[in-house]
């Protein structure tokens, strides 16, 4: 995988600066990161409570803005995009996975993956392909019906990422995906996670506290510390394993 | 996103807190319902007073008197000074009855004469004779008329009122003013009964007696009917006065003067329009005239009948550049419009307050709603929903209730209408008052209703909408 050259290049961050006011003081959550992810590159982002990785995701995500520094994303740089372009960069090109699945607990789990779908105005027709495609990829088309109360911490986890794929992104963000979940339901989320990785070429930053889970699936590990890049080790291991 | 989408979240939105917004949809009706209710009494009135006046002849009628005559009624509009002034003679009429949207042309006639029942040769009532033509049949005051119109415009036939009645059966006098009806038994002692009227005929003449003459025909024949002692009147260069007497049959009874419109003073009876011109009756103010010579024959005032009240204007402004004074009551009809609009105007603002009261109910559910949503708005924003897609949703949502309340609102207030409509006829038939719709509930107030509705509805969804817009989704989603 490479990680230099513009052409391969699917996520870069130049000194991005987050602050949060507090009273008088300034809380520096994201402090001058600088971070380069390739296409198709999987990323773990490692630190302790507090350290700025869910600040940094969100930055990427396009949920939130830096106070200074840019992020560009498949070329185009967030910064100066409208909140309109901004969310239109979420329903194309940013797929999303949370700690807690976030799926919405009053519709069924064919509406849950068939919502991104809605604001991206995919045709209905085309919809319901879409989604049967996603719950197979995840091993849920027989849950179509389903609540996300009715169905396990694994199961919501998969219906989310299935969510994550309904419109194709470039690029999936995940914060402690597997945080909620048992070693072994972890375990297989993160097998699925790297399957999409590599089957669909998908660039994957992935926040962690595990840094096992982190060694086991990553091409790189990334460290922060107090909203700072404090160290990054490739994954030597895990490197061969995905240039096969 | 694409609408049909929005309004399928929106749908699913509404369901999901089914009691609550059922409610605030309820209190959205009602207040649509409360506004619909005052509006349409408000309507219903307004129709009610136009009606009646209508049929009161009063608002398609021009009253055209000279410019040369002083005789005239005193608010006759003056016509325009470059006008060339013409005398109100048959010539004129006949102009009149030419122009467009004109139904009829006839004299303000009333003469003055004695009036018996045939049978009482006692009973003499000095009183003022009127006139009606044909077209005073539709009127209001025939409405509960004891017995018929006139048979045609010729009949030797009169129409007298109740009190008048009372007056020829020499029973005591109601109060001034009040309407009185007859009891059938009373009318019965009358209709098809015969009068006799004791009047003055006009003629032409050179001879010159003392008008005191004419006060022989008290000393006259009764039964004398129509016999026409030639007693020459005072005015010695053109008129005689000719007592005459005529029998006449009571055909109908009102309680109320028809055509009352623009006739000064009380008149008790009435006789068809062209037998009285062709009488030659001296007129009750004409009795001036005498003291003037002229040769042809003018009129007090003409009474013009417009066809649609909506030419009334035009048709007196033709009259007037002929050189005529006019008058019609549409400044006056002008005057009730303005009051009906204050009326309407003050209905509806009472009606609105529930609908502003409901539409705080949306208001409160709605940001309630946002703070229940939290989570889900934030949700929604991670997987691309853009600020408007949020704040068209719960657009939608205030709509939705909007339009499901207004409907709702509109079917209950034209119910509410319809009930309290028919309980007050109940009520007024009792009363023995005809049944009336004063309760008027028009498709375009329905239309309207629904359409405010809507837009105090999205006007109340606005702060709520633009709230969930602002929702900061990082903050939403922060697991605690
Ligand atoms: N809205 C906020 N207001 C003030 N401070 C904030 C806010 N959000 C985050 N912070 C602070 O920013 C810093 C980084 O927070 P962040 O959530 O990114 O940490 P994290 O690395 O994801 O931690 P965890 O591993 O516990 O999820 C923390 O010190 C946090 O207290
Ligand atoms: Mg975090």
């Amino acid at each position: 995988m490479a990680t230099n050259g513009t052409e391969f290049e699917s996520v870069r961050t130049v000194s991005v600066v987050r602050h949060y006011r507090l009273g008088r003081s300034l809380i520096p959550a994201v402090d001058g990161v600088s971070l380069a992810a390739g296409r198709g590159e999987f990323i773990a982002l490692l630190g302790a409570s507090g350290s700025g990785k869910s600040t940094l995701l969100n930055l990427i995500a396009g949920l939130d803005r830096p106070d200074s520094g840019a992020i560009v994303v498949e070329g185009s740089d967030l910064a100066t995009m409208t909140s309109e372009q901004l969310a239109q960069y979420r329903r194309h090109t940013v797929g999303m996975v949370f700690q807690s699945f976030n799926l919405v607990p009053t519709m069924t789990l064919y509406e849950n993956v068939e919502l991104p779908m809605r604001f991206a105005e995919v045709k209905r027709k085309e919809r319901r392909a879409r989604v049967t495609e996603a719950l197979e990829r995840v091993g849920l088309s027989d849950r179509m019906k389903h609540r996300p109360s009715e169905m396990s911490g694994g199961e919501q986890q998969r219906a989310a990422l299935a969510r994550a794929l309904a419109n194709r992104p470039k690029l999936l963000l995940a914060d402690e995906p597997t945080g909620n979940l048992d070693s072994k339901t972890g375990t297989e989320i993160m097998d699925l996670i790297r399957e999409l990785n590599r089957t669909l070429e998908m660039t994957v930053i992935m926040v962690t506290h595990e840094r096992s889970l982190a060694e086991r699936y990553a091409n790189r590990l990334v460290f922060l510390g107090d909203g700072k890049l404090v160290g990054e080790s490739i994954n030597e291991l895990e490197k061969i394993g995905a240039a096969r | 996103m694409r609408a049909y989408d929005l309004i399928e979240l929106a749908g699913r939105n509404l369901r999901e807190a089914g009691l609550r917004n059922s409610l605030t949809t309820l209190g959205i009706g009602v207040g649509v319902a409360s506004l619909v209710a005052m509006l349409s009494l408000g309507i219903g009135l307004q129709k009610l007073a136009t009606r009646q006046l209508g049929r009161s002849g009063l608002f398609d009628t021009v009253v055209v008197t000279s410019r040369q005559d002083s005789r005239g009624p005193r608010f006759a509009q003056a016509a325009p000074v470059t006008a060339q002034t013409k005398p109100l003679d048959d010539v004129a009429r006949h102009n009149f009855e030419q122009m467009a949207n004109v139904a009829e042309v006839y004299p303000n006639f009333s003469a003055v004469g004695d009036v018996r029942l045939e049978t009482d040769k006692t009973g003499n009532h000095f009183t003022v004779v009127g006139t009606l033509p044909q077209s005073a049949r539709t009127g209001e005051a025939f409405d509960d008329v004891q017995g018929s119109f006139f048979s045609s415009g010729t009949a030797e036939e009169a129409i007298i009122l109740g009190d008048f009645g009372r007056d020829l059966l020499n029973l005591p006098r109601e109060p001034r003013g009040t309407d009185v009806k007859l009891t059938p038994d009373q009318a019965n002692q009358l209709l098809g009964k015969y009068i006799v009227l004791r009047y003055h005929k006009r003629e032409a003449g050179e001879s010159a007696p003392l008008a005191g003459n004419t006060t022989k025909k008290g000393q006259a024949d009764p039964d004398d009917v129509d016999s026409g002692d030639d007693i020459k009147a005072e005015d010695a260069q053109s008129f005689n006065l000719v007592p005459k007497t005529l029998k006449l049959k009571i055909v109908g009874i009102v309680s109320s003067e028809p055509n009352r419109g623009l006739r000064q003073g009380r008149t008790p009876m009435f006789l068809p329009l062209q037998l009285a011109e062709s009488l030659d009756m001296v007129q009750a103010g004409e009795l001036w005239s005498t003291l003037r010579p002229s040769e042809n024959k003018t009129y007090i005032a003409l009474i013009v009948r417009v066809a649609k009240s909506k030419a009334v204007s035009q048709v007196e402004d033709e009259i007037r550049k002929q050189g005529f004074s006019t008058f019609s009551i549409l400044d006056a009809s002008k005057g009730i419009t303005r009051f009906f609009t204050f009326l309407d105007l003050f209905l509806g603002i009472f009606g609105s307050l529930a609908l502003a009261v409901a539409s705080l109910g949306i208001v409160n559910t709605l940001v309630m709603a946002i703070l229940e949503r939290r989570r889900e708005i934030g949700i929604m924003k991670a997987l691309g929903a853009s600020d408007g897609d949020v704040k068209r949703i719960f657009f939608v949502e205030a709509g939705s209730m909007g339009i499901l309340g207004g409907a709702l609102g509109a079917g209950l207030g034209w119910t509410i209408g319809r009930a309290i409509n028919f309980a007050t006829n109940i009520y007024l038939q009792r009363q023995d008052i005809k049944p009336e719709n004063f309760w008027v509930v028009p498709i375009w107030l329905v239309a309207a209703a629904l359409g405010f509705s809507v837009f105090v509805s999205m006007f109340a969804g606005l702060y709520p909408a633009s709230r969930a817009a602002k929702l900061d989704p990082v903050q939403a989603l922060r697991h605690d």
